[in-house]
C-alpha cells in the first residue's frame, strides 16, 4: 500500500497551526543548548585525555581522601550551577509555552468536535450539527476546535503532529485538546497509544478549511446524501442493506444509527478508506470489501459474499453517498 | 601472613562446595552465585536482541511481511520484558553479587540461601514467561501492561497470565537481592572501611537496594490486582464497573520510574571504579559522587507523571512533575563532571578495554540524559510522547548507563570471574562496532518521532519519508550485534589466555588484594582498610596492631568449623561479632520448584496444584528455617 497522497508528512517541525508552531521554536531553543552542552562536555573530555601532563600523578593526588579543594569549585560550578541555570530556564519556557499550547485560541468560539477512538478507527461527531462521519476531522482555518475524546475499548491517543500535542483517549474519562489551524490543507492525525494488532494502521485526515467552505460542508454533511436513480446505484443499494453491510454500517436514510461502527452516510467525500490505510477509489473499495482481512488483519470487518454484479452495484450506490 | 598453610586447607575444606553435582545444585557461595546470574543474563540479553533484530528487519522498508501483526506485537513485549526484567535488573545484581564481597572485605554475602533462592527464582521465572511461546499465548500488552488492554475484556486466555504471575514470581528475587546488598554494605565491610571509604559502585548498589525495596512492591500489588481482576472479575481498573483504568499507570510507573535508576546507578558505579582505575588517580569530587547518587534515588520515586504527561491530568500537576524531572541534570552533572576531573587530575590514560567502554559510556550517557531533560518540558512532550523519539531517547540512556558499563565492567573485571585477561584486539572489535552500530540504531530513529512515527507498529505506509532511515537503523541494530558477537567470540577465545597477574589493572579497591581467581572464603586473614584505595595507599591490607588482630586471627583459624564471617558496625566498620553462615543447601532450590508450582497451577486454573505449591513452599520455609544458620552471631566471641 502506498500512502494515500491527501494528506502531508506528519512532521512535527513543519507545523500548521500556532501550539504546533510555539513547540517547534521550543524545539529548536532546546536542540541548540543540547548541541552547546554535548559539545561542551565532548571538548572537556578530549582536552582532559590529550592535555600535556607536566609532571606525574602527585603522591599527594593517590592518598585517597586528601584531595578536595579544588574540585568542590568544579562540582559546584560544572555539575550544580551550570546545570541549575539551564534548568531554571527551561522550566520557565515549560510554563510559559504549556499554558500558550493548552489554552491555544478563544475559547468561546471554540467549534466543539466528539471523537471516539475505536479498534481501529474513529468515530467523530459535530454535537452542535448533528453531524456523524469517521476517520476524518473537518476543521475551518482560524478558528479555535474543542476535541473532546474517549473511547470505547482500549487505550487510544489523538494526535495530529502538524497542529499540536496529543492527548490519550481513555474509556470512562473525557478529554479535551484545543488546536486552531492557521493554513488549510490535510494533514494526518495518528493514534499514538498502542491499542492492538492494527494500531499501525489507525490513521484519520484533519482537514482545514476556509472558513466559507467549512460552512459549505457543514450544510452538506448535515443532510443525508440524494437517494440514488441510477439502475446499478439501487441495485447496489439493496445489496447494502441485504448483503449485512446495514447491520453494521450507518447511511441516513437507509440504516438505523448504529454507535460501534463508522458511518458511511458521506462516504464518498471521505479521502481514505480503513481508518487512512487506503486511497478512497472504486478499485481500493472493491478490494477491501472483498478481503478486509487480507489488507487489515485483525479489524472488525468481515469479508464480503458478493457476485461480481452484485459489488459493481455496490460500489456504484457507495459512489454516490456525497 | 598469619595464616598458616593448615589453616588455608581448613578454610578451603569449610568453605568449599563438594565436586558433585549435588554440590553443584546446593551451591550458595556468592561467587559462584553471581556467574550463574551474568551467564543467564547474557543469554537472556542474546535472545532479546535476536527478537530486536526481526523487528529492526520487518522495520527495514514500508509494508514489508517478514512476520504478521501479531507476531510484531509479541516481538516488541517480549523484547522489552526480555531486556528490562531478564537482562538489566538481574546482569548487574550478577555483577554486585559477584564483586561487592571481594571489594568491601567479605566472605560471602550476609544471607547465601537467599542468594540461591534468588537465582532459581530468577531461572525458573525466565522459562515460565517464556513458556508461553509453546502453548502459543506470549504476552502482547507492552513491557507496560496497560490496561484495560490487558484486562479480562480485551486480552482473554493465558498471555497476560504469563507476564503477570512471571514478572511477580520474578521480583521476589529482585528484593531479595536489595535486602541482601544492603545488609552485607552496612554490615559486612571490611574493618576500617568507614562509610566514607565505601567504594562508589558499592554506594550505588546500597541506593539501588533501597530503590528495589521501595518500587517493586508497587509493581506486585499493581499485578496481584490485575491477576485478580482477570481471575474473578474484581473491576480494580474497569471504568464500566466503578475502576479506574490509570490507577494501573500510576501504581506501574511508581515502580516503572525508580526501575530506570535500578538499572542507571549501578552502571554508573562501574564507570566511576574504571575511571579512577584507568587514569591512575582517586575519583575527583567522591563526596559529590555519593550524594548525588542518594539524590538521584530519592528523587526517582517524585517524577514517574512524566510518563503520563498525555494522560489529561491536571496542567499544574503535570508542570511539577516537569520540573522535577528536569532537576536530574543536576545528580547527572555532577557525575559526569567529576569522571572529566578525574581523567583531567590523573595521569596519561591507558586505553584498555574497560577505558573505552567507560569513555563511551560518558559521550552517551550524557547524549541520553540531554534528550531526557527535552522530554521533561511537558510542551514538547506532547508531542514526543510515545514516538520514536522516545525509543531513542531510552536506548541511548540505558545502552549508555547500562550495557556500555555492563562489557566495561564485565572486561575490567574478567579476570576475577575467569583467572583471564580478554583479548584487547577482539575487545577493540567489539567496542567499535558496538558504539558505532548503536549511533548508527538510534540517532536516526530521533528525527522519525518529529516525522511522526508512533512506536509499537508493525510496519507504515510507503511515501510517508520514514523508509530510508528505518533501513539505517536496521543496518546498525546488524553492526551493533556483530560488536556482541565479538564479545562472545573473545569470552570464548580468551580461555586459552595464560593465567592473568592478581591486579592486571593496577587498581586500588580490595576486589584486586588477593589471588586473581579468588578463593571460596575469599580472605584468609581479613583485610584492615584505611583508605578509599587500600592497594595504592597501604603497604599492606592485613592486620597492623594487636587489637585488629585480636579479630582477624581467629577467624584465619576457624574454631567450630564453620563458615565464619566478621561482622562490622554500620557507619565506622569497627569489629562488632562474628557470625556463622549456613553450608551447602537443597532448600532454596526446593523453595523456587515448589512456587513455581504454585504459579503454574493458579495459570492454569488447576487450583488443586496451586494448593500443593502453596503448601511445599510452606514446609520448605519450616525446613530451611529449622536448618542452617542465617548470619548468625557467636555468642562467646562478641567481646574478644
Amino acid at each position: 500500500m502506498t500512502v494515500p497522497a491527501v494528506a502531508s508528512i506528519p512532521n512535527v517541525l513543519d507545523p500548521r497551526g500556532p501550539a504546533a508552531a510555539d513547540i517547534a521554536v521550543l524545539w529548536w531553543v532546546m536542540f541548540a543548548l543540547g548541541t552547546a552542552v554535548f559539545v561542551a562536555v565532548t571538548v572537556l573530555l578530549i582536552v582532559s585525555v590529550v592535555r600535556r601532563r607536566t609532571a606525574p600523578v602527585a603522591e599527594d593526588a593517590l592518598a585517597g581522601e586528601g584531595f578536595a579543594g579544588g574540585s568542590n569549585v568544579l562540582m559546584a560550578v560544572g555539575g550544580i550551577t551550570l546545570p541549575a541555570v539551564v534548568v531554571v530556564g527551561l522550566m520557565a519556557a515549560t510554563v510559559v509555552t504549556a499554558d500558550r499550547v493548552a489554552t491555544v485560541g478563544n475559547p468561546e468560539e471554540a467549534l466543539v468536535i466528539d471523537v471516539t477512538g475505536h479498534k481501529f478507527w474513529w468515530d467523530v461527531r459535530y454535537p452542535d450539527h448533528d453531524i456523524r462521519i469517521a476517520n476524518e476531522v473537518h476543521i475551518p482555518v482560524g478558528q479555535p476546535v474543542e476535541i473532546r475524546v474517549t473511547s470505547k475499548d482500549v487505550i487510544h491517543s489523538f494526535w495530529i503532529p502538524q497542529l499540536g500535542g496529543k492527548i490519550d483517549m481513555n474509556p470512562g474519562h473525557e478529554n479535551t485538546l484545543r488546536l486552531v489551524a492557521h493554513e488549510p490543507g490535510a494533514y494526518r492525525g495518528l493514534c499514538t497509544e498502542y491499542c492492538g494488532v492494527q494500531h499501525a494502521r489507525m490513521h484519520f485526515i484533519a482537514v482545514a478549511h476556509e472558513p466559507e467552505s467549512f460552512e459549505e460542508w457543514l450544510a452538506d454533511h448535515a443532510e443525508p446524501p440524494d437517494q440514488p436513480d441510477e439502475e446499478g446505484a439501487v441495485a447496489g443499494r439493496e445489496v447494502f442493506v441485504g448483503a449485512g453491510c446495514a447491520e453494521c454500517h450507518t447511511v441516513d436514510g437507509v440504516s438505523p444509527l448504529i454507535d460501534d461502527y463508522p458511518d458511511l452516510t458521506h462516504f464518498a467525500e471521505r479521502r481514505t478508506i480503513a481508518a487512512g490505510a487506503l486511497d478512497n477509489n472504486r478499485g481500493n473499495l472493491g478490494g477491501w470489501i472483498l478481503d478486509p482481512q487480507g489488507l487489515k488483519p485483525g479489524n472488525r470487518m468481515p469479508p464480503a459474499n458478493l457476485t461480481g454484479e452484485e459489488l459493481q452495484d455496490l460500489l456504484d450506490y457507495l459512489e454516490t453517498l456525497r | 601472613m598469619t595464616a598458616t598453610q593448615v589453616d588455608l586447607d581448613r578454610l578451603q575444606r569449610v568453605w568449599d562446595a563438594p565436586p558433585t553435582f549435588r554440590g553443584w545444585l546446593t551451591m550458595v557461595n556468592h561467587k559462584t552465585i553471581g556467574k550463574r546470574f551474568l551467564v543467564t543474563g547474557a543469554a537472556f540479553f542474546v535472545l532479546g536482541g535476536v527478537l530486536a533484530l526481526i523487528m529492526r528487519v520487518q522495520l527495514a522498508m514500508p509494508e514489508l511481511g517478514l512476520v504478521n501483526p501479531q507476531a510484531y506485537n509479541e516481538l516488541f513485549t517480549m523484547h522489552g520484558v526480555t531486556m528490562a526484567f531478564l537482562f538489566i535488573v538481574p546482569v548487574l545484581e550478577g555483577f554486585a553479587i559477584f564483586i561487592l564481597p571481594l571489594m568491601v572485605g567479605a566472605r560471602d554475602l550476609p544471607f547465601p540461601r537467599l542468594t540461591a533462592l534468588g537465582y532459581w527464582v530468577y531461572l525458573l521465572a525466565g522459562v515460565f514467561i517464556f513458556s508461553s511461546v509453546f502453548v502459543g499465548a506470549v504476552p502482547d500488552g507492552g513491557w507496560y501492561a496497560y490496561v484495560p488492554f490487558t484486562g479480562p475484556e480485551f486480552t482473554p486466555g493465558l498471555s497476560m497470565d504469563f507476564w503477570l504471575l512471571g514478572i511477580t514470581f520474578l521480583e521476589i528475587s529482585a528484593i531479595g537481592a536489595g535486602i541482601e546488598i544492603a545488609a552485607l554494605l552496612f554490615k559486612n565491610r571490611a574493618p576500617g572501611m568507614t562509610i566514607a571509604r565505601m567504594p562508589i559502585f558499592a554506594w550505588s548498589m546500597l541506593v539501588t537496594s533501597f530503590i528495589i525495596i521501595f518500587a517493586f512492591p508497587t509493581l506486585i500489588v499493581g499485578s496481584i490486582l490485575l491477576e485478580v481482576e482477570r481471575k474473578i472479575g474484581a473491576p480494580f481498573y474497569n471504568p464500566d464497573l466503578g475502576g479506574n483504568e490509570i490507577l494501573w499507570q500510576h501504581l506501574f510507573w511508581w515502580f516503572g520510574h525508580p526501575d530506570v535508576y535500578i538499572w542507571l546507578l549501578p552502571g554508573v558505579g562501574i564507570i566511576s571504579m574504571i575511571v579512577p582505575t584507568f587514569t591512575r588517580a582517586p575519583l575527583v569530587g567522591y563526596t559529590w559522587v555519593v550524594a548525588s547518587t542518594v539524590v538521584a534515588g530519592v528523587l526517582s520515586f517524585g517524577v514517574w507523571v512524566h510518563h503520563m504527561f498525555t494522560v489529561g491530568l491536571p496542567l499544574l500537576t503535570i508542570s511539577f512533575f516537569g520540573g522535577a524531572s528536569l532537576v536530574f541534570a543536576l545528580p547527572s552533572g555532577v557525575q559526569v563532571f567529576s569522571w572529566i576531573a578525574t581523567i583531567w587530575r590523573g595521569g596519561r590514560v591507558r586505553w584498555a578495554t574497560p577505558m573505552l567502554f567507560a569513555a563511551g559510556t560518558i559521550l552517551v550517557f550524557t547524549f541520553g540524559g540531554i534528550s531526557g531533560i527535552m522530554l521533561g518540558v511537558v510542551p514538547f512532550n506532547w508531542q514526543a510522547h510515545d514516538t520514536y523519539f522516545v525509543v531513542a531517547h531510552f536506548h541511548y540512556v540505558l545502552i549508555g548507563g547500562s550495557v556500555l558499563p555492563m562489557f566495561a565492567g564485565a572486561y575490567y573485571w574478567w579476570p576475577k570471574l575467569t583467572g583471564r585477561v580478554l583479548s584487547e584486539r577482539l575487545g577493540r572489535w567489539n567496542f567499535w562496532l558496538f558504539i558505532v552500530g548503536l549511533n548508527l540504531t538510534f540517532l536516526p530513529l530521533h528525527v522519525l518521532g518529529f516525522l511522526g512515527m508512533p512506536r509499537r507498529i508493525y510496519t507504515y505506509l510507503d511515501g510517508l519519508g520514514w523508509g530510508p532511515l528505518n533501513l539505517l537503523a536496521t543496518v546498525g541494530a546488524f553492526l551493533t550485534a556483530a560488536g556482541v558477537l565479538a564479545f562472545l567470540v573473545n569470552a570464548v577465545v580468551s580461555q586459552r589466555r595464560p593465567p592473568a597477574d592478581s591486579d592486571p589493572w593496577g587498581a586500588g579497591t580490595l576486589e584486586w588484594a588477593g589471588p586473581v581467581l579468588p578463593t571460596s572464603y575469599n580472605f584468609a586473614s581479613y583485610p584492615v582498610v584505611r583508605s578509599r584505595y587500600p592497594l595504592w595507599d597501604q603497604g599492606s591490607v592485613l592486620a597492623d596492631d594487636d587489637l585488629m588482630r585480636r579479630w582477624t586471627d581467629p577467624l584465619a583459624e576457624p574454631l567450630h568449623d564453620e563458615r565464619e564471617i566478621l561482622i562490622t558496625s554500620e557507619i565506622d566498620a569497627e569489629p562488632q561479632t562474628v557470625a556463622i553462615l549456613p553450608q551447602q543447601s537443597i532448600w532454596p532450590l526446593n523453595l523456587a520448584v515448589a512456587l513455581a508450582v504454585a504459579l503454574t497451577g493458579l495459570l492454569a486454573d488447576i487450583y488443586w496444584l496451586a494448593g500443593v505449591g502453596l503448601a511445599g513452599s510452606i514446609i520448605v520455609g519450616i525446613v530451611w528455617a529449622w536448618t542452617g544458620h542465617d548470619f548468625e552471631p557467636i555468642e562467646e566471641m562478641v567481646e574478644p
